[in-house]
This record gives C-alpha cells, structure tokens and sequence, in this order.
C-alpha cells in the first residue's frame, strides 16, 4: 500500500443477505474513524459515487451462484490487491449451498413459475473455489469486532490473526455451564470456530454452527454423543447442514449421517490459479 | 443538451444505498416516458426451495439470513406461521418482550435509511461520509440511534444481526430485568434524537408529486401495528394474514429474480411506512402524533419523497414504545410456549420496517416443512415503485441527464427497497431516446 495515501478499500457483494456488510456499517462508535483511516472507493450500500479500481483491499461478501459473478469476482480480483472474503456466505457458501444436495434444476422449480427465466448455477460456491483469497473472515454474520481487529492489522502492517479453536473455550471463558454436559442439549460448540463470543449457550441455546468448522474439528465424536443424547441421524444430519452445510468438514459428517450427497460438483471457472 | 422533449434514457447499473444490487432504467421518447423497468438481478436463493424438508422450529433462524438488515421480521413471520399452524397463542409477556425486539430492529433500520441511505439524497451528497464532512453533527446523531437500536436487539436477541435468543413459541431466554432496563438510558436520548430527526427532515426541501397509492398495512385494535394485527387497504380489504396470504397473487416475469404480488392478481399496492401511517397514523401515541402534526404532516401522506419525515415519526414512535415496554418489563416464565406441531396450513404476517412480510408454511404432524412461501415488502412493492419510477421521471424531465438520474434513484430509494429480500439485485439504467 502507498505510504503517501489512504488506502482505498471496495466492499462487493454477490449472494448473501447484506449482513456482512451491514456489520461494517454497524461499527457506529468507529464508522467516521474508519473512513478517516482508509479511502472508502467502492461502496454501493453505503454511496452512489465509485471510484475505479485497483483497490489496496477488497471485502468480499456472498458466494458464487451464477455465471456472471463468477466472471466477476475473477475481475475483482484482477483489482484488489488483497482480497478477504467475510461471511459464511464467502467462506463456505452460505445457506444457499443448500442446493448443493438437490437436484439440477429442482429448487428453481420450486420458487419460480419460469424456471427457464432463472439463470443461475446449480451450486453455491465459496469465494476460494474461484480466486486466490488472502484471508477468511467466518460468521453468519462476521463478528464486527473481529473486523475491525483484522482491518487494523493489515493497516498496521501486521498479519491478522483468525481464531482457529472451538466456542467451547468461548463459553469457558465466560463462564458459561456447559449445556451438552450438563443438559444434554445438541450444541455445535465442540466443532465450531469461535468468534461469536458464545451467544447461543449464554441465552441457553445450543451453538448451531454459525462460524463453521474449526480447524480441527472432530465431528465424527460430536455425532456420537449426539446419538447417545438420542438424536436421529436426520437431525444430527441438518445440524451440520446450515449456513456452512457446504464447508468440507461439516459437509462430510452430514452425508455420513445419511443426508444426500452434494449432486452437482463442477462450476464454470473453478480454477483458483493463476488469475490475479 | 435539450432536455424535456426528443428521446433520452437514463440507467443505472448498480443502484447504490438500497439493500441488495438491482438496476433501473426509464425510456423517454418526444418528451413522454415510456418503459420503465426496476430490474432486480439478485441471484436467487430458493429459500422457500431450502425449507421444504426442515423442521418446523428452523423457519425463524433459517429465513432470517434472507435479510441482514431486517432479520427480526423473518424471524417474528416465521413464528407467527408456526404458531398459527399449532393454534398456539403466546402470553402477553412474550408478545411484550417480542415487540420490544422488533423496535430495536426498526430503529436500527430506519435510523440506517434516514441518515445513511436518504438524507443524502436530499443535501445533495453522495453518501453520509461527504455528509458528515458537512454536519457532523447529524450523522454522529444518525449513528447513535442506530447503536441503541441494535443494543436493544443485542439485549433481547442476543446479537444484533441474525439474533440468536428467537424461538418459535418464543425466546430461549427472558433477558434479567436488569439489563432490560439498563436500556431505558439510551432509549431516553435516541428519543430525544428521533424528535430531533423530524424537525431536521422536515426542513429537506421535497418535490411536490403525490401518487394514488393503493395502501396495505396490518391494524390493531389498540395500538400502531407492527408485530400483529390485521392486514388492512385503503380501498375496503380487512383480512386475517391467511386471507391476505390467499388473495396475493404473485407474477414471475422475465426481468427480476423477485415475484411481483398484486392483490387478487390485479391491484398493485404498497406496504411500509407510508402505507401504516396513512391507515394508522390515529393509533399513534401523543408524542409521535404531536411529532407528525409538528412537521406537517396530515393524517394520510401520499408524497412518497416524504418517506423519510414519516420514517422519523416512526423513529419516534419505536423509541417511545420501546421505554415504555422497558418500563413494564416482566420476564415471561417460561421464556417460551410449548408448540406441539400438527399437521396444518399457518399463516403470519408482521411489519418488516420496510413493509408488510408474510409467511405462510404447511406442516406435517412430525413438524416438517412440506411448503412454504414468503412475500417479502419489495416484492409487493416493486410494481408500485415502478409506477412511481413513471411519474417521477415525467414530472421532472426538465431536469438535465445527472439530475434526473439522481431524481429517479432517489424514486426508489424513497421506498427503502431490499432486494436482497426480494430475490435479491437492484441496478437503475433511466434511457432517454
């Protein structure tokens, strides 16, 4: 990045519910601060001027549905010096890989009376199936602190640090009374990357996997229990299979607990190499 | 060059400051506007598709991710079908706690597109950061609203975006007294800042177009409608959300991955803010009718340029609301209602602070989900913004090519449309040839 400058940063957006990005915005305390620090160039939820590329750094949020974002988000990259892609959505997919387990051509019939009209692909992708990404940001939503954090870092010049353990650890240090021990409850904690902060124990709810697998996670071990708890596969099979059904770890427990496999796998421009 | 006759078309590829990415484009030809087109190219994500299958306790996590910015709407549809579909009725503690919630949301949202998506329009600004270079102060007001908007949702729902503590019966967990009232706090100033919001938009100077709108909002009895009620229409409907769910007919047309809704499959209509306030504005409690009343607005508003004024009286009325929901707080015992599921059709409407969201889901007695439909505000909206999108081009082609681009945006804006809901991608293209 140019010492002389601001860096500019350019936030996109392909499928996703706006969240992620929302989450920008909800830094309230630190918004005027933040576009004080860096150039925001392109922005269209938050300004109708856009500045061309390239960008110092680019957010990326939502996953590859269709044809022409996956032409786009290899333009993207051509403009972005570094690239993170923040959500579940980015990371994994999101819920809409959910299609990933149907039919071709299944859910498009469902929702719409013209299917033909309809142009999108047969998969939900992450950003990573088509581009080199120098950072993943998890959550459904990213956690804006975490943002934050992570923005600061590479202002600073330092490498930005994801978390790569489990909620548990989250709930022991809050302080919170495990609920699979001591209730029972089917709780995703064990295999899911912290970063939330734990608030589904702490309203005494199981964690339903919001931030995706951990780097380690054992999920093979957490269905066991969830068996013994008395847990049919089928509902041991939808817990893996939300917002991150598409992340590898998650999306293998889900088929080894008898939920369909994914049907389509191939995806136009798959090919992560040598397109920056 | 010329403005005002000969062919001209204005587009925008990329509407900005709306949720969601869609375009829009108006043709003019000899000076009389002719195709106009909102075209929403969000790719689908087939969530009626994704439901079908899932337990009837995930609808309310499950839907709330077609929306980041109004989650608490999916999620308080969603319940209300489920709930409905098991005959359950909540107690009052739960529906108190609920609505607490669901003004959190609203003041989040609508402290968001009165400040950092509208106003800008109006003071001629690209976006609130040229904004704040002007007047710091309003955006820093803008800002502190929308933080105690999501701190109420952080409070009851546990996270501000995509809560976590919704349940279908009701919440996992009754937030403690203490923390429910250490909201009364901010609450007191963001309703200060709402009243200070209403003098300050309505002194934006507003093109002076007024459109024959065909209103639908929910009512209640005794109170402005947001998390139940009736779904009522400035021409005569008054019906149950189920009524309402079977007479809206939706259209899959070429141009947009969002269903168009008309009611009987004929009438367009708009839902949102003009629409509750234009049916309800009565129900308003003093302060937020005295607000109205202050700023000029008559009991029914057709300016869909003043959005933005009824939106701030709506800011009024949510933090005023929710003090008072503050003020009597008691924490539902249980958090929640048993809901046994039965095989059954459930239908649930609420007000989506954009507009009027409903659900409807078929279950089966093990409490799968075998259909389910979901009519989110844009949808409903769209044929009406396109109308608007009409007059508003028509009535301004005096403008230069910028100008009138900026006007027709702002025509859409004026209806804080989601498109991430609706299918979800907005884009504006105005042609004049």
């Amino acid at each position: 990045m140019s010492p002389s400058a601001r860096p500019t940063v350019a936030v996109w957006k392909f499928a996703s519910c706006d969240g992620c990005q929302l989450s920008i915005l909800d830094c309230e305390e630190e918004l005027l601060q933040l576009v004080g620090t860096v150039r925001i160039a392109h922005f269209l939820e938050m300004s109708r001027a856009s500045a061309k590329g390239p960008y110092d750094l680019s957010l990326v949020e939502g996953s590859i549905t269709t044809e022409d974002d996956a032409k786009r988000i290899k333009q993207v990259r051509r403009m972005s010096r570094k690239l993170i892609a923040i959500g579940a959505c980015a990371t994994a997919g999101g819920i809409q890989g959910l299609r990933n387990f149907a039919a071709s051509g299944e859910y498009a019939s469902v929702v719409y009376a013209h299917p033909e009209y309809i142009k999108a692909l047969d998969t939900s992708t992450p950003i990573s199936a088509h581009v080199p990404v120098d950072l993943e940001l998890y959550g459904c939503p990213i956690d804006r602190f975490q943002l934050l954090g992570v923005l600061t870092a590479i202002l600073a010049g330092r490498r930005p640090r994801v978390p790569g353990h489990s909620v548990c650890q989250e709930c022991k240090g809050r302080g919170t009374v495990c609920l699979l021990v001591s209730r029972g409850t089917p709780c995703m904690g064990p295999v899911t990357r912290a970063g939330c902060g734990a608030i589904c124990p702490g309203v005494d709810r199981g964690c339903f996997g919001c931030f995706g697998p951990t780097d380690t996670a054992n999920t093979a071990s957490l269905a066991g229990q969830f068996r013994g708890e008395g847990l049919t596969p089928v509902d041991t099979s939808r817990l893996f299979r939300t917002f991150n059904a598409a992340a590898p770890a998650f999306m293998a427990e889900s088929v080894a607990q008898g939920g369909a496999p994914p049907v389509a796998v191939s995806s136009p421009g798959n090919d992560a190499e040598g397109d920056r | 060059m010329s403005h005002g006759s000969g062919e001209r078309t204005i587009s925008v590829e990329g509407l900005a400051r709306v949720e969601g990415e869609g375009s829009l484009r108006v043709e003019v030809h000899d000076g009389v506007v002719g195709e106009v087109a909102l075209e929403i190219f969000e790719p689908p994500r087939y969530f009626e598709a994704m439901l079908v299958g899932r337990n009837f306790t995930e609808a309310p996590d499950i839907t709330s991710r077609i929306c980041g910015i109004c989650p608490v709407a999916y999620q308080m549809s969603a319940c209300a079908a489920m709930e409905a579909a098991c005959e359950v009725v909540v107690d009052e503690r739960i529906r108190a706690l609920r609505r607490l919630l669901y003004c959190g949301e609203w003041i989040q949202s609508h402290a968001l597109h009165v400040y950092l998506l509208h106003a800008p329009d109006f003071l001629g600004c690209a976006d609130a950061v040229e904004l704040a270079e002007r007047d710091q102060g309003a955006v820093e007001r803008g800002l502190d609203l929308k933080r105690t908007g999501n701190l109420v949702m952080e409070i009851v729902g546990g996270r501000a975006v995509h809560p976590v503590n919704v349940r279908v019966g009701g919440f996992y967990r009754a937030p403690s007294p203490e923390a429910v009232s250490a909201l009364a706090e901010p609450l007191f100033r963001a309703r200060d800042q709402a009243l200070a919001t209403v003098e300050w938009v309505a002194g934006f100077d507003f093109p002076d177009v007024e459109a024959d709108y065909r209103f639908v909002a929910l009512r209640e009895q005794d109170r402005y409608a947001i998390d139940s009620g009736r779904a009522v229409s400035s021409d005569g409907h008054d019906l149950s959300p189920a009524e309402l769910s079977a007479l809206v007919v939706e259209e899959h047309v070429e141009r947009s991955t969002a269903l168009h809704a008309r009611l009987g499959g004929v009438d367009q209509y708009l839902t949102g803010p003009l629409a509750r306030y234009s049916l309800n504005s009565a129900m308003l409690p003093p302060l937020a009718a005295e607000a109205a009343a202050g700023a000029g607005l008559g009991p029914v508003c057709k300016n869909p340029f003043r959005s933005i004024v009824v939106r701030a009286v709506e800011l009024v009325f949510a933090c005023d609301e929710a003090l008072s929901l503050v003020e009597n707080y008691e924490p539902p015992n249980p958090p929640a209602a048993t809901v046994v599921p039965r095989a059954a059709i459930g239908s649930g409407a609420t007000e989506a602070p954009r507009g009027l969201l409903f659900h409807t889901y078929e279950i089966d007695d093990a409490g799968t989900i075998r259909t389910a439909r979901i009519v989110p505000p844009t949808s409903q909206n769209q044929l009406t913004i396109e109308s608007d999108l009409r007059q508003v081009a028509q009535e301004s082609l005096d403008l230069g090519d910028d100008e009138l681009q900026w006007r027709c945006e702002q025509a859409v804006r004026n209806h804080d449309p989601c498109i991430s809901c609706a299918a979800h991608f907005l884009d504006v293209t105005v042609e004049s040839s």
